[in-house]
């Protein structure tokens, strides 16, 4: 085992020194969908830091999440009701595109299309939530992004920016997996082994990845 | 280890980590329903509790649903590797947070909390 495990490694100075392609056996499509998600990490991150930054400057109390997020339900505010069914909604939506991607590499042209179509439903819906707190949060309880009335000025402008540009990425994803399911459908990617299905996969997952770390720093923390 | 042929799982493990996300989302829910972290002095098991679900949920969403567990190490690598300076900014930034917040509330009469945080008044309201 341990043996294996070090065999595994020396691949890396192998395969990175090989003055040949470095991933080996990854499609062109597939590492540059990698690199341009390790990108994203970098500017969501950004987002994520200054988010933070800003909420250790202020002195002044930080609103708290899980009242701004309450909804009421039977007569009483449940904390974070409408985020827990996002989150819930978009781990569906994973899981969905999982076994689009699956049934792809099966050669299994129609339930993968099925499967793609699924994940863009649920990602729609999870953009028209959104739409709705964010309806909410303006309209109902007046947060700016330069003032709010429950606290810190800066509350405003990093939910807007924060989950303002993953909504994007999340409208964005829906448009290029309908796009995707119209190739196949199409018969574009006949000739291929279905590499296109992990690519928007990949991308699909990654917006979920980011709504796990958005959920646990914005909305919990 | 290599994805020549594409990767080729049994669909019961997407299901699996799929029931798994579930319940570890519901367990990171639970945290806010339950208020854990709104006495005095346990804000540390919040934030433990909100860190390891994390983790959690997106090693994962990484390792099955983008298959990284069955990529080459270079690859492994190559995504995981570049994101660690961002804890470089990360520190860099909160110094830098807890000097400008001790500044505004010496020089500039902010009142200070004990932390930046939601102050203890809103305990129990629900």
């Amino acid at each position: 085992m341990a043996q294996a495990a070090a065999a595994d490694y020396a691949t890396i100075v192998q395969d990175w020194s090989s003055d040949v392609t470095t991933f080996k056996g990854v499609p062109w499509g597939k590492a540059m969908m990698w690199i341009f998600l390790l990108s994203d990490t970098f500017i969501f991150s950004c987002f994520l830091i200054s988010y933070m930054t800003v909420r250790a400057t202020t002195a002044e109390p930080w609103p708290n999440p899980s009242e701004v997020f309450s909804l009421e339900f039977l007569g009483a505010p449940v904390p974070l009701l409408l985020i827990a069914i996002m989150t819930f909604d978009l781990i569906t939506s994973s899981g969905t595109m999982a076994l689009a991607v699956n049934y792809g590499y099966r050669r299994d042209k129609k339930k993968a299309v099925r499967f793609i179509l699924a994940t863009a439903f649920f990602g729609a819906v999870f953009v028209s939530m959104q739409a709705f707190e964010w309806y909410k949060l303006i309209v109902e309880e007046g947060v700016r992004p330069w003032e709010n009335p429950m606290g810190a000025a800066q509350f405003g402008a990093c939910f807007f920016m924060i989950t303002g540009f993953h909504g994007l990425h999340v409208s964005a994803g829906v448009v290029y997996l309908v796009i995707v399911a119209y190739l196949i459908k199409r018969g574009r990617y006949d000739n291929t082994n279905y590499e296109i299905v992990e690519i928007a996969g990949l991308y699909w997952h990654f917006v979920d990845l980011v709504w796990v770390f958005i959920f646990a720093f914005f909305y919990l923390w | 280890m290599s994805s020549e042929v594409g990767q080729q799982h049994p669909l019961s493990l997407y299901f699996w980590i799929w029931g798994l996300l579930f319940a570890v989302s519901f367990c990171s829910y639970l945290i806010d329903f339950y208020q854990v972290g709104y006495e005095v002095g346990t804000m540390g098991l919040r934030w433990t509790l909100i860190l390891v679900f994390m983790f959690i949920k997106a090693g994962y969403i990484m390792a099955i649903f983008m298959h990284l567990k069955w990529e080459r190490w270079a690859l492994i690598y190559a995504l995981l590797l570049p994101p660690l300076v961002l804890l470089v900014l990360v520190y860099l930034m909160a110094t830098e947070a807890d000097y400008t917040w001790l500044t505004r509330v010496v020089y500039f009469g902010a009142e200070p909390y004990p932390e930046p945080d939601p102050p203890p008044t809103h305990a129990g309201q629900h």
